[in-house]
Order: structure tokens, then C-alpha cells, then sequence
């Protein structure tokens, strides 16, 4: 292992972080340079993550890669632990392009009211913690991370967000927060559980597969864990926060929230809270599969029932991490492989659809459905069209990205992991359920689109000087779109990488 | 009794005695240049704190034992020096623009730090109850300091008198004491406590102990014995109440460690629930009574409650067992520490601000990231601090409370959950003066001038806020030093 091998990830993932300082010293009127500075920060560090990854070794048997275990605070046992695994590597990179993504589309669009130094800096910092989090391996430094990014987050919404803004931004930091705080509580009973005493996600883990905790411990534990993801994902009826925080963001900030941060709070289940804490897993999964059938059916009604486009995307965006829930409680390796799957395509997606949301209000300075009046394809055809090619996507279309996490969540809860083999009844009816939540998802993404995209013009818009898909956009967007295409034709581009990883983790709940 | 008196062990406390008694000269010699006490005030500052460096890792004990330097002494009297260097570089231009008496003031302040060097090197109940009154009554005069001003006035006035009260009581406790164990140092208490006692003695001693701990209570404004903090704070010029809420405060706890940790140990099952109690109201109290201040030093002075529902915290966990003791002990301190830090930078930006605004409403911080954008920088971090976020200082201070609370499990978790809840509340009010700052457009448009002297120490405190929270092995080296804490 040699030195490059040990902090390649560390010099990815702080690379946005120097970044962020070294903007914040750019003097403030050479806007162009700091615009291009975020641009080649952005790209540094996908650069550095897409070569890790091309060097990942898929075929080996070493659970972690890349590795980095050195002391970091003694004091109280936490260790500088990071590493990259089959389950961490899509989602590491995953937040790199997009972040890179989102520096190229800021290159054109800085929300009103501008300060392109804070805003990018703020972003970077965002970066960071996200990435940061997917590679942690201590429960310590993975609460740093964690908690890193409701900072920056807080600000992008607070300063950058439509009308209601302040009121959004301290909802989802004190959501968040709340979920994330008994969340720690959970990480220092685990600790002080464990003997001997450890933050180490891997030691703990092999711990908890050895029978270390006892079954009244696990069940504890795993609900202050739980809550804090749960808030993150969100499960139902822990969403609130969400519609509001994703409907005042700017773009930029609602992507990256949809795109990463959600998936910070499934990522914490198939890391920290299912290895560690088996028994809780399975007496909880029921429940967690239970809210997920709600939180599909419950946001598909939502949406349906939506007049504010973004707001309707982001009730879309409960619906799919119920999808992605149900998956992680089957327990099952096709259902954390789905709910992977689902991660990632979500995160394109949706991703993709508040860009072109973001584009749509840039150009019609509303996102009234009402108001905007159908006949985006006559306006504006490139545009429409990317919109109803990504919603297309979103409602779950076979031979695009979304179809897979959806399907085979479905397909996982038929027969769920031997130790549920007493909740399969149970599991079949979730399925019925999130099927029904399909055939409610393309209704509304149909109608919709049916309101937005056909029709004619509105009068009042007819004569609007609207430039169609400009260059920024186009760059920032045809990876995506291509990524979209690529894993809904070959889906084996992500199950190939997480699959070894999901068995050898979910072989404890084979029963 | 012929005693050597060990001169080395108090130095510190020399030097600064007789820069005290030089700075009260300056404004009988030096009128039309009294702004000079600031500078000679730093200088005695300085040199005590070179003093104590000549004194770490040493062992000394001086006056019949009543007068230990050890580790802990030496921790917190460096802590209370260079507090002591933050609170006369913000006091510089406050007062002289101000056109006080600045002799008179420095004066005042030195003694009150005076009072704070001694603290923690007492170990009887007498020069205990010396220092915490050279603390305090100092406190009073310099918290009515403004004196033509009736909000200062009231500040000092009931300052003084909840202050005189609390001493009363405490000195109570003292003398039922002194009756039940004929001792007033405090190993020897220790001793005498832990040993068997009659029936009778027993409920006088607890007796003692409750008075004792109430009467520290007003010192570090435990609820319900708060209420004069948030109007001392208030009407007090800034960096007084910056003093107040940190060197004052930490003095109390200093002190309160000692006396729970050396004296009372043996008592634990009766004090620890008291404090539990006293923790959660201080707590809970604090933050939500926080919740409605629309004035940034009262929501400070809040702040400073809810906090020392913190810091009180780790007292309620104290059992039987030395080494988790340990653990428990290094927790308040370190909370102590950080916390001051936390504080006193939050509090220097409110006195840069002070200069244009005399009431200082919420309201007069908006749009202030456009005018003093490093200030506005610096706020933000110290409020977050104080809030627990990570990664900056305050959530290790908060962390470790957490980790020994749960460690001990049962009324420990407990405790912690309502911490938890507590902290989460107090980022709703936390987040006011930043959100006014960056969210809000500014009410003035002309350049914000601060002084240098604040900028500088806003600045450095924000640096050592960040590097605590990036690299808290800093702090590693706290647990060995509580020397107090032994087998």
C-alpha cells in the first residue's frame, strides 16, 4: 500500500474544502475567476475519484480499499478511519460529478442575490461533508461529516432561497439536527456497548455479527440510530422538512439535496445501523417497510394533488426513498442492491429534474404549474423535451435508470430475508402497495407533464424572448442524461460494483 | 505557628497585586492620559501569566496547606489570565471612548481577577470564601459602572444584592461546616466526611453542603437562582458583562469542583441529585426563556444559563468509582474551558458593535456581513460553537458530556437526552444573530469600524474555536490534570 493508495480519498474529498478557502481570498470583483476556480475544483477532485474508481479492484475479496486507519483523537478513541467498498464507491462518486455538475451549471446561473464567492464556497464545504460521509469508517468522523454539510446547507437556502427561505432553512436544521442528535447517542451506547470500547464501523460491526449486543440493547439502539436517519432520507412522516427546504432552494442546493444528501440517511442504514445492530434490524423492518408502503402511496397522492412544480418533484423524491426503504427492510441483498440502485438513478433523476425545474423558473420566473400553462414543447422544445424525457425516467420506464431500484424493491419484498420468513404476508401486501404507488407515480408525472409540456402557448408567453438549452446547461446536463440511458440499459454498471459488498454484509440475515 | 511562606507559589498573584495598586495611581498622576492603566493593566497581566508558566508542572502547597498550586491551579489560572488579556483589549476603547474613569476600572477588574487566580489554588473554606468574594464585589461596582445610566445602576444594585444574599447563605454553610468537622480545609473535610459521623452531625453536614451548593448556585446562575444574570448582563457595560458570563463564572466553578470533588465526595449520593436537578431546570430554563430575546446581550446572559445547565451536568454523574470520576471531571472542566472561549469571543463582537448602538436589539445586527464581513464570519462560528454544531469547538465540550453521561447509563442517559433535546432547541436562537447578519439587508450603509484591539482577539478566539473542533487532542492533555480527582 503505498502512500498515494492511503490518501488518495482524503485528498479527494478535502480537496473541495481547501477549495473553498482559497475562493473565499479571491478578491470579490474578478467574478470570472472565481466562477472558473469552482469549476476546476470540482473537476480536480471528480477526476482524482473517477481515476479511484477505474483503479477499484471489483473482483477483490478486501472489504475495504484505499484504506486509511491512523489516530486522530486518542483522547476518546476516534480514529481517522476511511475506506471505499463496493456500497460506498457509487455513491462517493456519484457526489463528485455531481458537484462538478452543478460548478459548470453556477457558471451561467448564480442565484439572485449573487455573492458567487460565498455561494461556491459554501458549496465546496458542502462537497466535502457529503463525500466525506460515504467514505468514513468511525462512527466519530462519520458524525463530522454528517453533521458538515446542515451548516452549508442552512446558508444555501437561508441567503440563495425563494420567498419563504428562512423559515425553510431553520426547519431542515433543526430537523435535522433533532434526528442527528439521538443518532449520536446511539453511536456512544454502541461504543460503550462494545468491549473492548470502539467507534471502528468494521470492528463494531464484526462485534455485533459475533452476538455482542444483547437483543434489548439492539432495539434501542437501533431506534436512535433509525431516527437519525430516518429524518435524512426522509421516511414518512419524518418529510415535512423536505417540500419546503426543496421548494426554497436554489437549484443548485435542491440537487445536490436530492441528488446526495438524502442519500446520506439510506447509506446509514445498509452501513452503520444493519450490520451493526442485526436483531434491531429485523424486529424494526417490518415497521420501516410499513412507513416506506405509506411514504410511496402517500407521496404519490401528494403529488397528485400539487400546484407548485418543484414542490411536486420533491414530494416525488419521498416517494422514490420509500422505494428505496422498502428495499434496505426486506433485508434481503436484491433489496439493498435495489435500494443502491435506487440511490444512485434517484440522484441522477431527480438531480436532472430540478435542474430543468431550476431552468424552467430561470425562464418563466414562476413555478406555478397554473401559470406556466402547458406548451413548454412549442416554447422551448429541447428543454420540454429533456423534462419529459427525465420524467419519463422518474416514473420508472424499463430501459431507463429508474426502472431497476423500483423493481427490484418490488421484486425483494415477494420473499423477504429468511429471519422476516414470519412478516412474508406482510411484506407481499407493501408490495401490492408500492405497485399501486407506481401506477400512481406515472399518473401524476403523465399529468404533469400533460399540464406543462402540451398544449399551446399562454398569450401572455408567446412573444417571452426565452433561450432555449443554453451551453452551460447542456454540459452540466448530457452526462446525466447519458448516465441515465447507460444504467437503464446496463444495470449490471452499478449491481456489478455494490453486489460483492451487499452479500458478504447481508449474509447475517440469510436466516 | 511559625510558617515559610512559599513566594514562588504566589507569584502570580503578587505581580498582579502590585499592578493593582500602580493602575489605581494613574488616575491621580496621569488625568489626561488615564487611558494608560489599559496598557500597565496588560503588562501585570502578562507577567503574572510568565509567573505561573515558571510554575507548571509543579507541586507546591503554601500557608498551612490552605493554598495548593498543582495542575488544575495551574490550568485554570492560565485560563483565567489570558481571559483576563481578552477582556482588557476589549475593555480599551469601550472605556475611553466612554469617558469613565479608567484608573478606577482597571483597578476593579484586576482585583476581580485577582480573586479568580486565587480560586482554584484554595483549599479552605476561608480563602475560598476570600477569593470568591474578591471575585464578586469588584463585580458590583464595575457592573453599575455606567453611571449615568439607570439600567447600569439597577444592574449593579441587584447584582450586589443577590450577590451579598448568596454569600450569606453560603458562609452559613461554611460555619455549620467548620461545627460538624472542626476543620476548614478541605482535605481535611474530605477526611473527616468520609469517615463515620453521628447521627446528628450527618444531617447538619448535609445541611452545610446544600447551603454551600445554593450558594455557588448564584454564582454560576443556576436556576432558580438565575434571575439577576440576564439584568446584570444587560445593563453592565459589555465587557464587563463579558467578564461576568466567563472569568466570574468559571471562578464558580473552579471553586464548586474543588469543593465537590476534595471536600464532599464521600456525600455524593445526597449531592448528585440535587445537581441533576439543578442541570436540567438551568438547562431547559435557559434555553427556552432564550428562545424570546430580541437583545443580544440577554440572549447571551441566557445563553450563559442554558450552558451552565451543561457544565453542571457531569456533577450529577459522580459515583463511587475514582476512575470514572476522572472522566466526569475532565467533562465540566474542558465544558468550562471552551465555553469561556465561545463566549468571550461572541461577547467582543457585541462590544465592537456597542459603539453604535446602545440598546443593541437583534435588530441592530442586520446586514452587518456586508459591512464587517470578518466579524459577521467570526459570530457565526462562536454561535454555532455554542450551539454544539460540528466541527467547530463547542461540540467536544458537548460530546464529551454526552460520552460520560452515557457511560454511566441509567439517570446518565437520561440526562443526556435532555441535554440533547436542549441543544437542538438552542439552535433556533443561536442562529438569530447570524441570520440577521447575512439574511437581512443593513439598516446603515457606512463602513463599520471596529476597533483593532476587538478585531484582533474576535479573530484569534474564532481560530481557536475552528482548531479546537478540527483537532481536539488539543485538549487531550485536560484528563491527567485533574490532579484533584485521585485514588
Amino acid at each position: 500500500m503505498n502512500a498515494w493508495e492511503e490518501s488518495a480519498i482524503s485528498i479527494a474529498t478535502f480537496l473541495p474544502l481547501v477549495g473553498a478557502l482559497v475562493i473565499v481570498l479571491v478578491p470579490k470583483d474578478k467574478e470570472r475567476l472565481v466562477r472558473g476556480l469552482g469549476i476546476v475544483i470540482t473537476a480536480a477532485a471528480m477526476v482524482i475519484a473517477v481515476g479511484l474508481a477505474i483503479d477499484f479492484d471489483y473482483g477483490s475479496g478486501a472489504p475495504l480499499q484505499f484504506e486509511l486507519n491512523t489516530r486522530w483523537i486518542p483522547a476518546i478513541d476516534a480514529r481517522y478511519h476511511v475506506g471505499i467498498d463496493g456500497i460506498s464507491l457509487p455513491l462517493w462518486v456519484l457526489t463528485f460529478v455531481l458537484s462538478f455538475l452543478c460548478a459548470i451549471y453556477t457558471w451561467r446561473y448564480v442565484p439572485s442575490p449573487g455573492k458567487t464567492k460565498a455561494f461556491l464556497a459554501l458549496m465546496l464545504m458542502l462537497e466535502t461533508g457529503m463525500a466525506g460521509t460515504f467514505i468514513a469508517f468511525d462512527l466519530v468522523l462519520f458524525f463530522i461529516f454528517w453533521e458538515l454539510v446542515l451548516v452549508p446547507m442552512y446558508f444555501l437556502i437561508g441567503i440563495w432561497g425563494s420567498e419563504n427561505r428562512e423559515y425553510a432553512a431553520i426547519k431542515f436544521f433543526l430537523y435535522t439536527l433533532f434526528g442527528s442528535v439521538f443518532m449520536l447517542l446511539g453511536f456512544l451506547a454502541m461504543y460503550f456497548r462494545a468491549a473492548p470500547h470502539t467507534f471502528d464501523i468494521l470492528e463494531l460491526q464484526a462485534y455485533g455479527a459475533g452476538g455482542g449486543f444483547t437483543r434489548a440493547f439492539q432495539l434501542i439502539a437501533f431506534g436512535a440510530v433509525a431516527l437519525g436517519f430516518a429524518v435524512k432520507v426522509p421516511m414518512w412522516p419524518f418529510h415535512t422538512w423536505l417540500p419546503d427546504a426543496h421548494t426554497e432552494a436554489p437549484t443548485i442546493g435542491s440537487v445536490l439535496l436530492a441528488g446526495i444528501m438524502l442519500k446520506m440517511g439510506t447509506y446509514g442504514f445498509v452501513r452503520v445501523a444493519l450490520p451493526i445492530l442485526p436483531e434491531g434490524a429485523q424486529a424494526y423492518a417490518p415497521w420501516i417497510g410499513l412507513l416506506s408502503a405509506i411514504a410511496i402511496v402517500y407521496a404519490a397522492l401528494a403529488c397528485l394533488a400539487q400546484k407548485d412544480l418543484k414542490r411536486l418533484i420533491a414530494f416525488s423524491s419521498v416517494g422514490h426513498m420509500g422505494f428505496v426503504m422498502l428495499g434496505i427492510a426486506t433485508l434481503t441483498p436484491i433489496g439493498i442492491n435495489a435500494a443502491i440502485f435506487g440511490m444512485v438513478a434517484h440522484g441522477l433523476i431527480t438531480g436532472m429534474l430540478f435542474f430543468c425545474v431550476g431552468s424552467v423558473y430561470d425562464r418563466y420566473h414562476t413555478r406555478q404549474i397554473a401559470e406556466i400553462g402547458g406548451g413548454l414543447m412549442q416554447k422551448l422544445p429541447y428543454l420540454g423535451g429533456i423534462f419529459a424525457f427525465v420524467s419519463i425516467a422518474s416514473l420508472g420506464l424499463p430501459g431507463l435508470a429508474g426502472f431497476w431500484g423500483e423493481v427490484m424493491a418490488l421484486l425483494s419484498s415477494y420473499s423477504p430475508a429468511g429471519v422476516l420468513s414470519d412478516q412474508v404476508g406482510l411484506f407481499r401486501v407493501f408490495m401490492v402497495a408500492g405497485g399501486i404507488g407506481t401506477i400512481l407515480t406515472a399518473g401524476y408525472f403523465l399529468w404533469m407533464l400533460q399540464r406543462v409540456n402540451m398544449g399551446t402557448v399562454p398569450e401572455e408567453w408567446r412573444d417571452a424572448p426565452f433561450p432555449d438549452v443554453v451551453a452551460a446547461e447542456w454540459v452540466s446536463w448530457v452526462p446525466l442524461l447519458v448516465a441515465i440511458v447507460a444504467l437503464g440499459i446496463f444495470p449490471r454498471l452499478i449491481i456489478g460494483v455494490t453486489d460483492g459488498a451487499v452479500e458478504s454484509l447481508m449474509r447475517l440475515f440469510a436466516g | 505557628m511559625n510558617q515559610v511562606i512559599d513566594y514562588h507559589a504566589i507569584l502570580p498573584e503578587l505581580i498582579l497585586s502590585g499592578t493593582i495598586v500602580l493602575v489605581l495611581f494613574v488616575d491621580a498622576f496621569l488625568k489626561e492620559r488615564s487611558w494608560f492603566a489599559m496598557p500597565l493593566a496588560l503588562t501585570g497581566v502578562v507577567a503574572s501569566l510568565i509567573a505561573t508558566l515558571t510554575l507548571v508542572g509543579e507541586h507546591r502547597s503554601t500557608f498551612g496547606d490552605s493554598f495548593v498550586v498543582d495542575d488544575f491551579a495551574v490550568m485554570f489560572k492560565l485560563f483565567f489570565l489570558s481571559v483576563a488579556i481578552v477582556v482588557l483589549a476589549i475593555s480599551l476603547r469601550y472605556f475611553r471612548d466612554g469617558g469613565s474613569y479608567q484608573g478606577e476600572y482597571y483597578f476593579l477588574l484586576l482585583t476581580s481577577f485577582l480573586g479568580c487566580l486565587m480560586m482554584p489554588s484554595s483549599r479552605d473554606l476561608l480563602v475560598l470564601f476570600i477569593s470568591l468574594e474578591l471575585v464578586s464585589a469588584p463585580g458590583f461596582l464595575m457592573a453599575a459602572f455606567r453611571k449615568t445610566d439607570l439600567r447600569s445602576n439597577e444592574a449593579g444594585l441587584k447584582f450586589f444584592l443577590i450577590g451579598v444574599l448568596s454569600t450569606a447563605v453560603m458562609l452559613y454553610g461554611m460555619s455549620l461546616m467548620y461545627g460538624v468537622t472542626g476543620a476548614t480545609n478541605l482535605a481535611q473535610i474530605g477526611v473527616a466526611l468520609a469517615g463515620d459521623l453521628e447521627q446528628g452531625k450527618e444531617t447538619l453536614a448535609l445541611a452545610a453542603i446544600l447551603f454551600i451548593t445554593v450558594g455557588f448556585g448564584f454564582k454560576v446562575s443556576a436556576v432558580p437562582f438565575q434571575f439577576w444574570a440576564p439584568d446584570t448582563y444587560e445593563g453592565a457595560p459589555v465587557p464587563v458583562a463579558a467578564f461576568l458570563a466567563t472569568a466570574s463564572k468559571a471562578a464558580g466553578f473552579a471553586g464548586l469542583l474543588q469543593l465537590m470533588f476534595v471536600a464532599f465526595p464521600a456525600q455524593f449520593e445526597f449531592w448528585t441529585p440535587i445537581f441533576a436537578v439543578l442541570s436540567i431546570l438551568t438547562m431547559t430554563i435557559g434555553n427556552f426563556v432564550a428562545l424570546q430575546q430580541r437583545q443580544a446581550v440577554r440572549l447571551l446572559a441566557y445563553s450563559s444559563i442554558a450552558q451552565a445547565g451543561y457544565m453542571l451536568l457531569p456533577f450529577a454523574l459522580v459515583t463511587a468509582d475514582q476512575a470514572a470520576n476522572q472522566d466526569v471531571f475532565a467533562a465540566s472542566t474542558t465544558y468550562i474551558l471552551i465555553y469561556a472561549v465561545m463566549t468571550l469571543g461572541a461577547f467582543a463582537v457585541v462590544t465592537a458593535l456597542s459603539r453604535e448602538s446602545r440598546a443593541l436589539p437583534i435588530s441592530d445586527f442586520d446586514g452587518l456581513a456586508k459591512r464587517a464581513p470578518v466579524l459577521t464570519v467570526a459570530m457565526t462560528v462562536f454561535m454555532l460553537a455554542l450551539a454544539g454544531i460540528p466541527p467547530m469547538g463547542g461540540f467536544w465540550a458537548k460530546f464529551l458530556v454526552f460520552r460520560v453521561a452515557v457511560e454511566r447509563g441509567g439517570i446518565g442517559v437520561a440526562l443526556a437526552v435532555i441535554m440533547l433535546v436542549n441543544s437542538v432547541v438552542s439552535i433556533a436562537y443561536y442562529l438569530a444573530i447570524p441570520r440577521a447578519m447575512i439574511f437581512q439587508a443593513p439598516q446603515r450603509e457606512r463602513p463599520f469600524a471596529s476597533p483593532v484591539l476587538v478585531t484582533g482577539v474576535t479573530f484569534v478566539a474564532m481560530v481557536a474555536v475552528v482548531a479546537i473542533g478540527i483537532y481536539p487532542e488539543l485538549l487531550a492533555h485536560f484528563p491527567p490534570l485533574s490532579t484533584l480527582v485521585g485514588p
